[in-house]
């Protein structure tokens, strides 16, 4: 019975955890607010900065926003472990989910609204099922493992190590300093819509064409035998 | 022989005496029963119409709070210190300060000091979302086995709690939660046990974006109604766990089905939902909820015939996208024992069963807010009385706009879903898809060109067109008014013939009635 | 504890690329690699938002990102096309065992 009512807390607990990056992403300006100097849910307040729970002048403490992105930058890191050292597919995939949804939490904080929308329908409710359900179709048991062997491991390990310690090295040494922050209102949908029709129209035309051809080359690739 | 006479040829054995306190304890126990079981017996709907008058009255009482703090912090009526913008957080003795200018208390602004952060108001939001789903989930079911028995000329759960069995779900629930927790020994475990709440977690994250009237809403987003869709798409993955960590053959099959016959329904959603989304210019939930408020024929239903088809398709696919009514092959009780969630018992299956309803919910949701008005009563918001008022709001809140409204409108459109799952046969999968591929996609596409053309001659501002396009809009608005109050004028005739149905008769003998 | 800005983003996207790669070399389902790529490309994904949010203060990341996820769809698509095909034929996904060209 105590377990059961921990259970039912945890939804309470990812709940509070998901609406926590949505805050302070204020009524932005989009042409057709209607919502004429009417008390607005939360308090407007100003994003450029680090987003802090308090009035100026508390700009020491770690700010929601750079606690939320440890939180689910941990999740993303750990749930990339995962897959890697997950042995049963099934299980990888659900590290996968882990690992999209916290990229999707990340896009969020970043002000891609819509883009953060768009990785959770196509990524979560797409690519996933899709990766589920190929897993289902070519496996002759649920929890066959193919294991690969310790020498490989102890390479790959090396060599992505290797690769990691040079990336972040460069990273962090090259003077990233040039170029604006964004402000809040710019990464509107309105504005998005215009840009994918106006400067991004031939790539928006191609991917559709592309979309297609994927299409029709899967379903025959994917047709059942006579 | 009357029964009285007839003796058992036993002696029972003699009870062992109890302690003092035990018997004190059930000595009371009687008397309280007593005491307190006519009086609850005859007062037990006064008891539930009363708690539901309360929790509306608490969440009003906690939007004017809220109002109340929010004017507040926008203009204190004091000297801010130098640094410190108007639009803050106060400090207590800033606000006790704004309060004495006011002449209110000042011991107010304790109270008053946590509301003025965005961490308590989420708070409030999420416990109160998870109330309501918990509260719609329980009434949803118990009002399923009503309206399946009415339909079925049978009276349904009339014992439980003494009103046509309204407490039969709490009761339910407590008998789920104390059931014994299976596991099956070859199920990946912990699959098995992370699969409720992929279910649970986001049809309850969804109500974060759900607006149930302007400012009520946990965050108006600015693509509220992808947020929403994209966690509805996320319930696949949980079926598809939970058939299979079963490691169970049905399971599976459930599993499959399911998720072919979700994934598939989402595109005919999607296209459907983007009829209004183009009549409107935004994916913001409560602009396109504040559009409507014209009254009857400003909804967006009646905008032009294209509109008029979406709310049907919309409709249907979200009917199948809710594994639900002539749709539900997944759970199919006579095929496939019960599909995804066989192996499912106790309190997992609970979290199931919570997640369709909370589902059902936000897709009614959905329809309301998108198609049918949202918040808004028939009635023209321009006959509301304007102003801040106590009195004012209640009025406006009660027979213009509110969440009252939207409530009523949303549980019309579940009794719908419930309507519709009693009385229409289920459809085989090789039928659910040949719908979904051959009539919904393409009518979905044809509603959609069809509304891109009209749209477009609406705003190149033909006067001609303009004209027929507000003739045909009345029509429409007729059309439905049609059906609504068809609809109403055939649930009286019902109501008052009631006595003439069997199952109604039997009721005058069971207790609840 | 300096505030998170681009380099935080930019290292945890490098993180996740590292892991990606590592996935592509260990894993020997041909379905735990397709995993491995959709994690290289959710990695590019972040580093292109972060950039757009952070250095160039306009949507073109963002769009960039939406052809990647869109793209990353379509690849999955055929990829699992493929390895159902491959089923059919040699009854196994272990790309290790996938080593002629014939058939």
């Amino acid at each position: 019975m105590f377990k059961q009512q921990v259970c039912f807390w945890w939804p309470l607990l990812s709940l509070l955890l998901i609406a926590a990056p949505l805050r302070g992403q204020q009524v932005s300006a989009d042409a057709d607010q209607a919502a004429p100097g009417a008390p607005a849910v939360e308090v407007s307040q100003p994003v450029a900065g680090p987003q802090a729970p308090v009035p100026a002048g508390a700009a020491q403490r770690t700010s929601l926003h750079d606690v939320l992105f440890y939180l689910f930058g941990g999740i993303a890191v750990l749930s990339a472990l995962g897959v890697v050292f997950s042995g049963n597919i099934v299980r990888t995939a659900v590290w996968l989910f882990g690992a999209l949804a916290s990229v999707a939490v990340l896009f969020f904080l970043l002000l891609a609204n819509l883009l953060g929308a768009i990785q959770l329908i196509v990524y979560v409710g797409g690519v996933l099922v899709l990766i589920v359900f190929g897993v289902m179709l070519t496996s002759k048991s649920p929890s066959m493992r193919f294991q690969p062997k310790p020498a490989e491991v102890i390479g790959g390990c090396a060599v992505c190590l290797v690769l990691l310690i040079g990336l972040t090295a460069v990273l962090l040494q090259t003077d990233w300093s040039a170029g604006a922050v964004a402000q809040e209102g710019v990464f509107s949908v309105a504005a998005f819509g215009e840009a994918l029709l106006t400067d991004y129209l031939l790539p928006f035309e191609v991917a559709s064409v592309l979309l297609l051809a994927t299409m029709v080359g899967a379903a025959y690739l994917a047709r059942p035998e006579k | 022989m009357p029964l009285s006479r007839i003796t058992v040829p036993w002696t029972p054995k003699p009870q062992p005496p109890y302690g003092p306190i035990a018997s004190g304890v059930a000595a009371l126990a009687k008397l309280i029963y007593r005491i307190s079981g006519p009086i609850l017996s005859r007062t037990a709907g006064l008891i539930m119409l009363a708690a539901v008058g309360a929790t509306v009255l608490l969440v009003w009482a906690c939007r004017l709070l809220f109002d109340y703090v929010d004017g507040l912090m926008a203009a204190p009526g004091i000297e801010l210190p130098a640094g410190q913008a108007a639009g803050g957080a106060l400090g207590i003795a800033q606000l006790v300060e704004a309060l004495e200018v006011r002449s209110q208390a000042g011991w107010l602004a304790y109270v008053l000091h946590p509301f003025q952060f965005s961490l308590t108001r989420d708070l409030i939001g999420v416990v109160a979302i998870l109330g309501f789903v918990s509260l719609v989930a329980v009434f949803a079911i118990w009002w399923e086995r009503k309206v399946a028995a009415r339909i079925q000329s049978r009276p349904g759960p009339m014992r439980v709690g003494l009103w046509h069995g309204w407490a039969q779900s709490p009761a339910d629930g407590l008998k789920l939660l104390t059931k014994e927790d299976l596991i099956p020994a070859d199920a990946d475990h912990i699959l098995f046990r992370l699969a409720p709440y992929f279910a649970f977690v986001p049809a309850v994250t969804a109500y974060i974006a759900l607006p149930f009237a302007t400012y009520y809403v946990v965050r108006d987003l600015d693509v509220g109604l992808l947020f929403i869709l994209a966690l509805l798409g996320v319930e696949v993955l949980s079926t598809i766990m939970a058939g299979w960590a079963s490691n169970n053959k049905w399971g599976v099959y459930g599993a499959m089905r399911e998720a072919c016959q979700m994934v598939s329904y989402e595109i005919p959603m999607g296209m459907t939902l983007l009829l209004p989304i183009m009549c409107v210019g935004t994916l913001r939930l409560t602009t396109v909820g504040d559009v409507q408020d014209g009254g009857w024929f400003t909804w967006l239903a009646f905008k032009n015939p294209f509109m008029f088809i979406g709310v049907w398709t919309y409709f249907i696919a979200s009917l199948a996208s809710c594994k639900r009514a002539p749709f539900d092959l997944p759970e199919a009780e006579s095929e496939l024992v019960a599909g995804f969630h066989t192996e499912y018992s106790g309190y997992r299956w609970c979290l199931f069963f919570f997640a369709e309803y909370a589902a059902m919910f936000v897709v009614c949701a959905l329809a309301t807010i998108l198609f049918l008005g949202g918040w808004h009563s028939p009635l023209p918001a321009g006959w509301a009385p304007q102003g801040a008022g106590i009195g004012a709001r209640l009025v406006r809140g009660l027979f213009f706009s509110g969440p009252i409204w939207f409530t009523l409108k949303c549980v019309f459109l579940l009794y719908v879903h419930l309507w519709l799952r009693w009385t229409l046969p289920r459809i085989r999968i090789d039928q659910v898809l040949y719908a979904c591929v051959q009539v919904m996609l393409p009518l979905a596409m044809l509603t959609l060109l069809g509304n891109t053309v009209w749209l477009l001659f609406d705003h190149a501002e033909y006067p001609a067109f303009q004209a027929v396009s507000r003739v045909v809009s009345f029509i429409m608005g007729l059309v439905g008014l049609f059906l609504a109050g068809g609809f109403i004028v055939i649930m009286a005739y019902g109501w008052l013939n009631r006595w003439r149905l069997v199952g109604t008769q039997a009721q005058k003998l069971l207790p609840g009635s | 504890m300096v505030p998170v800005g681009l380099t935080h983003y930019l290292v945890l996207a490098a993180i996740i690329f590292c892991a990606g790669v590592l996935t592509m070399i260990i894993k020997r389902n041909a379905i735990g690699m397709l995993i491995g790529v959709e994690l290289l490309l959710n990695s590019a994904n972040i580093n292109l938002v972060a950039f757009s949010r952070y250095r160039v203060g306009a949507l073109d990341g963002q769009v960039f990102a939406l052809f990647v996820v869109v793209l990353a769809a379509a690849e999955a698509a055929i990829a699992i096309a493929i390895f159902v095909n491959l089923y059919n034929s040699l009854a196994t996904i272990d790309v290790d065992r996938a080593d002629e060209m014939k058939g």
